[in-house]
């Protein structure tokens, strides 16, 4: 019941967030799609004893949020909740690799350090698809889909999915509520009735579905989808996309923290 | 079910799957549109956003004290058939990756093959139609419902365990990585066999003329025995042909650590089974195979060096000092521009 809730919240919140009208929400859909494959790409391609090497990727979300205007703390729930999935897998690796590392002087076991590099890794590059769609939204994104030449059904049938999956949430976290009353300190549906309560919000959703048909026939529906105007790629866009993208190149061919680091460390 | 994280993958594994499940989504296309049922796609759309709520119902596991959770991949063969079922969970998943981080943009081809395909393309019409192929019964349904989530969900189990393999993030042997998946898999496929069975026979009671829509709209036709048999070995020699290859390529790959194990979520749902897995897991993993382990850390210790260039104190002390010096000036720099765009926002109010 309470995941219900937090799914509902965090989508209406991001579909909220996207609306804002900041210099990033103003950047071409494609732009910040292609920005976000290349960043995550980036920072996957690091291998799995890199933990410093991964530190100036922070940049990327942080610039996000600060330019976006994005509220910090309801995002960074949103990542937490995510994080012990993660850590179920990752910290199986202390457990099968032993063998010690030397590090600042301190001997570690490099378990823990393929642990800390997923753990990092992982925030980074969750964060970065959330930000996608806080500083796009599902609109705008579908746009860009369309603009990669995925086809119009597949894109169509993501926004649908979309649009009712707050409507069949609400429909089913009533259906829950009226259940758990009647079935007080019951922990989830006895077996009894699985088929009859989800096969009935089944068959409510196939007579809803019947009745979208209908109603998108009369607004003259014809397989096409209407996303509004689209703005043609201008030269900002470009240049968000190169210098976000030599950014990120340079931080992976270049060790930046341990560049400056030297460079401290050399002058004390 | 198991989904992919993006931390866990390779570019390169992720960069494959993604092309992979781009041909199979493009197939399913062309499909749907020959059918030229544009009535379809509201139904996908509606029954997409049906499968997202139903995944959050707890159905509680009778004698055991734990809920398990659908899938619901099946449940989309079953009903829209493989291509409209598979493009419906493929855009479940695209939407998970993007709202909640669940999987994520580049595993985003590795979940839609381990969820979708196997569930719509093998299960759907080599198992489930066959248990159903001289027609509906209740028991027909259960036991084809039962007998393609099991396999279904030990093929995606198993893919899960090669991508990570081929990613090579983790530290888990391949034997343990196996050992741990492909159980905890037959618990949630025994979970997912029983809710879809549970579902299916309640529509097929109630609208029996959903189900025979479905089943009637299927390219696949009557499908012998025999050709079951084929499909299956075929799949076994380019399984097998795909493991051989990389265990050749990496001599000592088998042991090659496992970083990015997979799924996340779905490990959660039998706790109990999970639990004593683990416990039995980490005895498996700290009491035998010392000297075995010791001997391998040998073999690699040159590569490692090689992996980790800052193991020497100089560099390593560089690293931390800069490493602070980054984050410092990565939040300073949020902090300032944060500061800045506020005092805009009052002198332009």
């Amino acid at each position: 019941m309470s995941n219900m809730i937090n799914s509902l919240s965090n989508m209406r919140l991001l579909d909220d967030l996207a609306r804002k009208e900041t210099f990033i929400h103003r950047i071409h859909p494609l732009i910040k799609l292609l920005t976000t494959v290349v960043y995550l790409t980036v920072v996957v391609s690091f291998e799995r004893y890199e933990i410093i090497g991964l530190l100036p990727f922070i940049f990327y979300p942080i610039l996000i949020f600060a330019f976006a205007e994005l509220p910090v703390a309801p995002i960074l729930k949103m990542i937490l909740l995510i994080e012990p999935f993660i850590i179920g897998i990752g910290i199986l690796n202390p457990l099968f690799d032993h063998s010690k590392v030397l590090f600042g002087g301190i001997a570690i076991s490099k378990g823990w350090v393929t642990f800390l590099s997923i753990l990092i890794k992982c925030s980074l590059t969750v964060t970065a698809s959330i930000l996608l769609i806080a500083t796009t939204g599902m609109d705008r994104f579908a746009v860009a889909l369309r603009m990669l030449k995925i086809p119009k059904i597949f894109v169509l049938q993501i926004l649908l999915t979309y649009r009712y999956i707050s409507v069949l949430i609400e429909e089913v976290s009533r259906m829950i509520r009226a259940y758990s009353l009647r079935a007080p300190g019951q922990k989830g549906l006895k077996w009894s009735a699985w088929g009859s309560f989800a096969g009935q919000i089944l068959l409510r959703t196939f007579e809803r579905a019947e009745r979208v048909y209908q109603a998108m026939n009369l607004r003259g529906f014809t397989g096409e989808y209407y996303t509004g105007d689209i703005a043609k790629l201008s030269f900002k866009d470009l240049a968000y996309f190169a210098a976000w993208s030599l950014f990120f190149i340079i931080a992976r061919i270049y060790n930046i923290p341990v560049l400056i680091g030297s460079l401290f460390t050399g002058v004390i | 079910m198991m989904h992919m994280a993006d931390a866990l993958i390779s570019p390169a594994v992720g960069g494959t799957m993604l092309a992979t499940t781009a041909g199979v989504a493009a197939y399913s296309i062309k499909k749907l549109q020959n059918e030229l049922d544009e009535k379809k796609i509201p139904l996908m759309g509606v029954m997409g956003a049906f499968v997202f709520a139903a995944q959050m119902i707890n159905f509680s596991i009778p004698g055991t004290g734990s809920s398990g959770h659908l899938g619901g991949g099946m449940l989309l063969a079953i009903l829209l058939g493989p291509y409209a079922g598979f493009l419906t969970m493929a855009s479940i998943l695209l939407i998970q990756a993007l709202f909640f981080g669940d999987g994520g943009l580049l595993a985003f081809g590795c979940n839609v093959f381990n969820l979708g395909f196997y569930t719509c393309f093998i299960a759907y019409p080599f198992i489930y139609k066959w248990f159903t192929r001289k027609g509906i019964t209740s028991k027909r349904i259960f036991a084809g419902s039962m007998a393609s989530a099991l396999v279904a969900l030990q093929l995606g189990a198993f893919s899960v365990v090669l991508e990570t393999l081929l990613s090579g993030k983790t530290e888990l042997p391949f034997e343990k990585f196996v050992l741990l998946m492909q159980p905890i898999h037959l618990a949630i496929g025994i979970v997912e066999g029983l809710v879809t069975a549970a579902i299916i026979t309640f529509v097929w009671r109630a609208r029996p003329d959903i189900l025979e829509k479905a089943a009637n709209e299927e390219a696949f036709g009557n499908i012998s025995m025999k050709k079951v048999l084929t499909a299956l070995s075929i799949a076994v020699v380019v399984v097998g042909g795909l493991f051989s290859w990389f265990a050749s390529a990496n001599p000592d790959g088998l042991e090659w650590s496992i970083e990015k194990t997979a799924g996340t979520a779905e490990l959660e749902a039998p706790d109990g089974i999970h639990e004593t897995l683990s416990e039995i897991q980490s005895k498996t993993a700290l009491l035998p195979d010392y000297d075995f382990k010791a001997s391998e850390n040998e073999k690699t210790a040159g590569q490692a060096e090689n992996a980790w260039p800052a193991v020497n104190a100089g560099t390593s002390v560089s690293g931390i000092v800069g490493g602070a010096l980054t984050l410092a000036l990565a939040v300073f720099t949020g902090w300032v521009i944060m500061l800045i765009k506020r005092r805009k926002i009052k002198t332009t109010a």
